[in-house]
């Protein structure tokens, strides 16, 4: 290892999400305006620009859209977890999100596959949003 | 009828730098010499240069890219700009120097850019750079090397197309095979398949040979009007077209990873320029990755949606085929600084209509395209070139 891994630079736009996820809640912004509903946070909402945003606690379950599995790392600190793998994940509710698997050996991952939000506390303030296969039977983390 | 700046600006002069691995020069040299060089090629004293665009460096982060670049070439413009969309720079720069000349805010533009990604940084720097282009809070917790962006939408298109690693390593094979007829280029030993298929995985499906080089090099163009363009010791290419598109900024907001905004980009450059994609005989196409070919050959219209691995694998990209492609060896195989990589297809694209592309000549070449990208398909911007002013 060669120094600590990057952490979000948490912001006015993502606190609440950044903390919900700290409690073990994935909150997705709904607009009370227009009904859509947003991974990406932000003060109004990105189709019809309203401001009326409501977090709303999501399911944590989804299917994996895309994948890729990191062999060679981004830099130093991640030396030691290749190989890992990357996925886009489609949320039950519909937006996607960017994360890690865990409990999947690369193999056996597939796109389609169900998959299930897994929190992981990587310091004493940030936790960030993993996911596992539904089906892998693999034991809780 | 659409205002529109098609046939309006010439590309008068291109010059480059050495590239692949030079050492002892700065970023701004590269900048400053492949001017130059661009400037003598024209037959002008840099003193009729009244505007330059240029792109940024990682090596040489200045706040004001271009005008460092013009303060090194003891030059004072009254137009000047940095453009930064990332990959797609290059094409986008030239259709702002051809907007910016047609509207009368500058009569001679020089478009440059040069970096050393290879010399003036470490490998691991070069790559924790770019990694740093990626956003803080949802992408680079999680490790998320740039290439994964692309890597992603290669392993969604093998899903919905039945595309294969096979057809992807093909790109890599016939870039090989254009810059050994390309001299200067970065990288000269033939490969096969297997090799690619062979070599170390990187972010699945990319192993090391899907993956584009990291270089030093530097490019740069001279534009002006139409009317003073046959006044230069070089034929004129015109720019009849251009077009581009911003889809989105993070990989997990794009509404699709297998269309991109590639097809609206390169759609609006037809149009300006009134011609379709049957009519191209030449094109630079970005060629960060391998899987990226297969999906702007769709996009760009050279084949149907989903045909690009077929495409691709059957010789369609390489002379005598339906459309040679990156005739100097792309990224992959010619040269990769960074944000200039794609400043070198817009220079191949014009030695071709030039005529000039001596050992790799596409014959009786007329009409080119060039698109560049950037951002896992974030930024897409599509040039139409030709050797008239109208096509």
């Amino acid at each position: 290892m060669s120094g600590p891994k990057p952490l979000p630079p948490i912001d006015d736009d993502t606190r609440a999400w950044w903390e919900g996820l700290h409690r073990g809640v994935l909150l997705l912004q709904h607009c009370r305006g227009c009904g859509h509903v947003q991974v990406h946070q932000r003060a109004m909402c990105g189709r019809c620009l309203g401001g009326d945003l409501e977090h709303c606690p999501a399911s944590g379950e989804g299917t994996i859209y895309s994948f890729s599995t990191v062999y060679r790392p981004p830099s130093a600190e991640f030396k030691d977890d290749v190989p890992y793998t990357v996925v886009l994940v489609e949320l039950a509710e519909g937006p996607r999100m960017l994360s890690t698997l865990v409990d999947a050996p690369p193999e056996t991952v597939r796109i389609g596959q169900p998959v299930q939000i897994v929190y992981d506390r990587v310091t004493e303030a940030v936790t960030l949003p993993r996911f596992r296969p539904l089906a892998s039977g693999a034991a809780p983390p | 009828m659409a205002r529109s700046l098609s046939g309006e600006v010439a590309i008068v002069g291109v010059g480059e730098t050495p590239v692949g691995k030079v050492p002892g020069k700065s970023a701004l040299w590269f900048n400053a010499e492949a001017t130059r060089v661009a400037l003598a090629d024209a037959g002008l004293d840099k003193s009729h240069v009244d505007g330059l665009l240029t792109g940024t460096s990682f090596v040489a982060p200045f706040h004001r890219m271009s005008v460092a670049v013009s303060e090194y070439l003891g030059i004072q413009p009254t137009f000047s700009n940095t453009l930064e969309v990332s990959g797609a720079t290059a094409a986008a720069s030239i259709g702002v120097a051809a907007a910016a000349i047609h509207a009368g805010l500058a009569e001679v533009v020089v478009v440059c850019c040069g970096d050393n990604m290879l010399s003036g940084m470490t490998r691991d720097l070069a790559v924790k750079a770019l990694v740093s282009s990626r956003d803080p809070q949802y992408e680079a917790p999680f490790g998320l090397l740039v290439p994964t962006t692309f890597a992603l939408t290669a392993q969604r298109h093998m899903h919905e197309y039945g595309t294969t690693r096979e057809q992807m390593a093909q790109v890599a094979v016939t870039m090989r095979e254009h810059a050994r007829r390309t001299p200067g280029a970065q990288m000269q030993a033939p490969i096969s398949v297997q090799d690619v298929l062979g070599s170390k995985p990187v972010t699945t499906p990319y192993h090391v040979l899907d993956c584009s080089l990291v270089s030093d090099g530097g490019v740069a163009f001279v534009l002006t009007s139409a009317e003073r363009a046959r006044e230069f010791p070089k034929p004129p290419v015109y720019v009849l077209g251009a077009g581009e598109s911003y889809t989105q900024e993070h990989i997990f907001c794009a509404e699709s990873l297998t269309t991109t905004g590639a097809r609206i980009s390169s759609e609006r450059a037809y149009r300006m320029a009134g011609v379709g994609p049957a009519d191209m005989d030449v094109a630079g196409i970005y060629d960060c990755f391998t899987g990226t070919v297969v999906t702007m050959v769709e996009d760009l219209g050279f084949c149907a949606k989903g045909e690009g691995g077929p495409f691709v694998a059957d010789g369609q990209i390489t002379f005598g085929g339906r459309i040679p492609t990156n005739t100097h060896g792309g990224l992959l195989s010619y040269c990769h600084p960074g944000i200039p990589g794609g400043f070198f297809h817009i220079a191949e694209v014009v030695r071709q209509l030039r005529g000039e592309a001596q050992g790799r000549q596409v014959e009786g070449a007329r009409l080119g395209l060039v698109h560049s990208l950037g951002g896992g398909f974030a930024t897409n911007a599509t040039i139409i070139l030709g050797t008239e002013r109208k096509a």
